[in-house]
């Protein structure tokens, strides 16, 4: 039993059940803050408790009986490769809960939106944070419905349908995930995910493993997402509110990749080699695909969204991570693990700071924005303006910071795959990749040049346009730093994730 | 013999005043401990009738009570039955006679459920039946004659005894449908009885069959006889298996059997709709249940193929009508309800057909499992169905959130109970059951049909949650309940349902140990 990591689960849940009771709707989200803030502090309290020496080994373990019918265990734990995500969700909600205390996007009100956001986070902290393939499951089924209302209610444009879609897409994968897993289960004798990592397949015949590898790979694909199952993604991104657009591509695509690390890897490493070419593959285009789709909402007269462009550009990013995870090698996990969390900081970040432009403008389409020269938010609201560009290109990748490394490590990884896996095909795949992250530094420079650059005096669609607000600034430096300080040093998150993933490959 | 002497005809062989060797063996011991509980349920019910003569009409509300009474010590006689060990009862003592009725943990829980469900039923009704005027005494009469059926119907270990349970348990549910005295309570008890007697024709036939392959009505021995029975019998048991399934088909509803359902359910009084898409529902699955596992045993892999196709027929069919039923239709809620059901009728049926593939009774855990937690929350939708009232349009139930928050609070989860999202999580518990026995059967075709109707459900149940927390429409035509307070025996029913809902969502094992241990 472990108090910290019972709590860090429990304590979001209780403030979702709160919020059922009569209080106002400032009174709610000052609790959302408090309780987020409480997690976040109390995941704070997990990582520096967490044995650094030895991160492949599962800490924080509580493992009791929930369903013995099923066999299902209250089995949790964190090692290397998941408490970073942790930290990143509990950070990533209490600042989506601090931004919201100011900036309640328009819906039914804060208690509502609070309960649904603290319901949220119980679900993406329990995904992290269960070892047992069940509760994964359930875990990954919490965080639907809350989503789906943020996205119906409180979002904009063509909401419903996005998040009807958001919500089919998604429950598709996960049933057909849970066949995978049920499989696994049946022939195994286990829903345990350590003691099926152990196993490393041992038990489970090649067609087994093959049946359900490709069952959960499709599940977790649609989650991540995966070219060409993204689909779901970019309306849902451009209707949710702020918040559910930051959480949703910070920590809620990282669900599915996390997945695939954790599960698929381990548990059916006979059928995961077997998928393995495919897998590469499909990130590959998914990493042209996606930086092209970017490129042709940036141009002019393309009438694109700011942040369906940065969906887009998230079905790209995804790429690498699962270009990464393909090549099976300790490189290549390494970089998708970092990658991972790196793009949930600067997406995170760029969604802030979109968000707070389609605020002040009323619009995020790039035309309308832009005008004749650009929208030149450099003059006219210099520090948005330079958020901006610092996401931007973090997230082209540039040396120094967090979007550098993973994406690196990856291409690393698919240059000299694991044994079995054909190296031409990786090759190429890291060809494609190479050609994608010169599409990436183009569209994010063209989206830099339209939007923070331009006539300061030409007519704009608003004539005020405040600078960065007291609460945004709070809400949005802890990323920015983040981002520099993942950058500058790597072996931040490098140390914890090298061993934990040599141990999950069956090296260590 | 008798009637040889009356004839006067000469004796020509020394006097044998009766048929069997034996005479005592034909004296059958009761044990009153194993049928209290559906005994209970039919002395309830003529209690009723009879205390109906002698009450005055502005008591008669009493005699709801009474019912839920006598339910309640139904319910309470399960008790010592789940702690103790399996009962039999009516039992011959001939070599291999075997019993009629058995207690055990299989009807143990669907006793509970038709029990449990009725007494529901009951509280649901209260309101009903003093709003529309039905006739007290009739109603519960036969709504406790019902329940009693379904509940000996479990029990049953012969195919007589079984035909018999299904038919109380549905014949009192053609006149509780046809109880509202307009045009449509009787057009859809007529279609309800017309497609029910068919059904039962088709049945009584097909059991003839067996039993004439068989050579015996009980079902152990019916799998023996069938097991051994000679090969030109072959085709006249096979015809009777088939025959037999078919009418029990009928009753649960089943694709292409389905057609009386969304009629039959508009035009009933609301709470008879929701007891027959539970109470009725169970009873048919517990005979299919009990017919197929038990006397068809050698057939396996037969009825196990037909009754897998039937599920996925009718899971498609259910939820691809669900899927079109429009917000603005009159009754629309409950045909809604309706036509779900047929689609749950189908995930039901799943763990029956994987019984078939695996050759053993384990898989029927699921069904059991499944069907309480369907009971359950199914219940408790129709109550607040019931409870919102008006025209019965989902577009009624816009803006339920607004105007009475905890029936929307309510209604949205017993919907996502059904869907099986959480914060559903016992209906997600109980889909993963019914997923695991397919799995463990080996039939992944069947769970990848059900994986893509649980998706195609969801749609439809998330559109009715979403529909309770939208913006009220713009003229605030609030239907039904504005205004005035729940009823107490409404709220306490819904509180009920609600309430085990939640306990069964934080402790699935509950009900969910059914699936581990031995049912029969």
């Amino acid at each position: 039993m472990n108090a910290v990591l019972i709590a860090l689960l429990a304590l979001p849940l209780l403030g979702a059940a709160l919020t059922l009771a009569p209080i106002g709707d400032r009174q709610a989200l000052r609790l959302g803050t408090a309780v987020t803030g409480a997690t976040l502090l109390l995941a704070v309290v997990l990582a520096a408790g967490f044995d650094q020496d030895d991160p492949s080994r599962m800490q924080a373990v509580t493992d009791v009986p929930w369903i013995p019918a099923l066999d299902v265990r209250l089995h949790l734990g964190v090692d290397g490769i998941s408490l970073p995500l942790l930290v990143l969700t509990a950070l990533l909600t209490f600042l989506c809960a601090l931004y919201s205390v100011k900036k309640l996007p328009a819906g039914p009100g804060g208690r509502a939106f609070t309960g649904l956001l603290l319901l949220l986070q119980t679900g993406m902290l329990a995904t992290f944070a269960v070892l047992d393939l069940v509760l994964f499951f359930l875990a990954f089924e919490i965080v639907l419905v809350p989503m789906y209302f943020l996205i119906a209610r409180w979002g904009s444009g063509q909401k419903v349908a996005a998040a009807n879609r958001f919500i089919l897409y998604t429950l598709l994968g996960s049933a057909v995930m849970l066949l995978g897993f049920l499989l696994i289960g049946v022939k195994a004798g286990t829903f345990d995910m350590v003691k099926l990592a152990d196993a490393h397949g041992s038990g489970l015949s090649h067609t087994t493993q093959l049946v359900a590898a490709l069952a959960i790979l499709v599940g977790l694909a649609v989650k991540a997402p995966a070219w060409p199952l993204h689909s779901w993604l970019p309306d849902a991104h451009t209707a949710a509110p702020t918040a559910g657009s930051v959480l949703l591509a910070g920590v809620m695509l990282k669900m599915g990749t996390y997945g695939l690390v954790r599960v698929l890897l381990p548990v059916v490493p006979d059928g995961t080699a077997t998928f393995a070419p495919y897998l590469g593959a499909f990130a590959a285009v998914g990493i042209v695909y996606g930086s092209l789709a970017c490129l042709a909402l940036a141009r002019k007269g393309a009438k694109g969204d700011l942040k369906r462009l940065i969906a887009y550009s998230s079905v790209g990013h995804m790429g690498f991570v699962l270009l990464g995870i393909a090549s099976l090698t300790p490189t290549g996990l390494n970089g998708a693990l970092f990658a991972n969390v790196a793009h949930g900081l600067i997406t995170g970040l760029l969604f802030f700071v979109v968000g707070a432009v389609k605020d002040r403008y009323g619009t995020a389409d790039l035309d309308t924005l832009a005008g004749t020269t650009g929208a030149a938010l450099y003059g006219r609201a210099p520090r948005i303006g330079a958020l901006l560009a610092f996401a931007a290109v973090a997230s082209l990748g540039l040396p120094g910071l967090a979007g550098f490394w993973g994406e690196l490590l990856a291409m690393y990884g698919a240059f000299d795959p694991a044994a079995g896996l054909s190296r031409p095909a990786f090759v190429t795949y890291m060809a494609l990749a190479g050609l994608g992250t010169l599409l990436t530094a183009a569209y994010l420079l063209v989206v830099v040049k339209r939007v923070c650059m331009g006539d300061p005096e030409q007519p704009a669609p608003v004539a005020d346009l405040p600078d960065l607000k007291g609460y945004e600034a709070a809400s949005w430096t802890p990323l920015a730093a983040l981002t520099l300080l993942a950058g500058l040093w790597p072996a931040l998150l490098l140390g914890l994730s090298d061993p934990a993933v040599k141990h999950l490959l069956g090296g260590g | 013999m008798t009637t040889a002497h009356d004839l006067g005809q000469p004796l020509m062989t020394p006097l044998t005043p009766l048929a069997v060797a034996d005479p005592g063996g034909l004296i059958q011991s009761v044990d009153w401990v194993a049928v209290a509980p559906p005994l209970i349920a039919a002395l309830a019910a003529l209690a009723v009738l009879v205390t109906d003569l002698f009450l005055p009409e502005a008591r008669k509300r009493l005699l709801g009570w009474l019912s839920a009474a006598g339910l309640l010590a139904a319910l309470a006689a399960l008790l010592p039955l789940a702690l103790g060990d399996t009962r039999s009862t009516f039992c011959f003592k001939s070599p291999g006679g075997g019993c009629s009725y058995t207690a055990d943990h299989f009807a143990l829980a669907f006793q509970l459920l038709a029990l449990g469900g009725a007494l529901l039923t009951v509280l649901l009704s209260l309101h009903t039946v003093e709003a529309e005027k039905l006739p007290g005494g009739e109603y519960w009469f036969l709504l406790l004659s019902s329940a009693c059926g379904a509940a000996l119907l479990p029990a049953s270990r012969d195919l007589a005894t079984l035909v018999i349970a299904l038919e109380v348990a549905t014949l009192p549910a053609f006149a509780l449908v046809g109880l509202r005295r307009d045009g449509r309570g009787a057009e859809s008890a007529l279609k309800f009885f017309l497609s029910s007697v068919n059904a039962t024709a088709v049945m009584l036939l097909g059991v003839s069959f067996v039993y004439a392959a068989a050579g015996t009505i009980q079902l152990q021995g019916v799998a023996d006889g069938l097991a051994q029975a000679p090969g030109r019998l072959k085709p006249l048991a096979e015809a009777g298996a088939v025959l037999t399934l078919v009418g029990f088909a009928f009753k649960t509803a089943a694709v292409p059997f389905h057609f009386w359902v969304p009629d039959t359910y508009v035009g009933a009084p609301l709470p008879v709709a929701g007891y027959l898409s539970v109470v009725g529902k169970a009873a048919g699955l517990s005979g299919l249940a009990l017919v197929t596992t038990l006397a068809l045993r050698p057939y396996g892999h037969t009825w196990g193929l037909v009754l897998a196709v039937l599920a996925a027929l009718t899971m498609t069919f259910g939820n691809a009508a669900a899927l079109r039923q429009r917000t603005d239709t009159p009754h629309g809620a409950v045909r809604l309800l309706a036509w779900s059901s047929v689609g749950q009728a189908g995930y039901l049926l799943v763990p029956l057909a994987a019984a078939g593939y695996a050759g053993s009774a384990e898989p029927l855990g699921a069904t059991v499992a499944y069907a309480l937690i369907y009971g359950l929350v199914n219940l408790g939708a129709f109550g607040v169905v019931a409870l919102v009232g008006g025209s019965g349009r989902l577009d009624g139930f816009r803006g339920l959130a607004g105007r009475n928050r905890w029936a929307a609070f309510g209604l949205a989860f017993f919907l996502l109970c059904l869907a099986g999202l959480p914060p559903g999580v016992v209906g997600l518990f109980g889909k993963v059951v019914v997923f695991r026995s397919a799995v463990d059967a080996g039939l992944g075709w069947l769970a990848v049909v059900m994986a893509v109707n649980v998706v195609v459900a969801l749609a439809y149940y998330l559109k009715w949650t979403a529909l309770l927390f939208a913006p009220s429409a713009g003229e605030g035509v609030a239907e039904g309940d504005a205004g005035h307070r729940t009823p107490a025996p409404l709220g306490a029913a819904l509180g009920l349902a609600a309430v085990g809902a939640v306990v069964l969502s934080v402790a699935p094992q509950l009900v969910l140990q059914v699936v581990s241990g031995s049912l029969f």
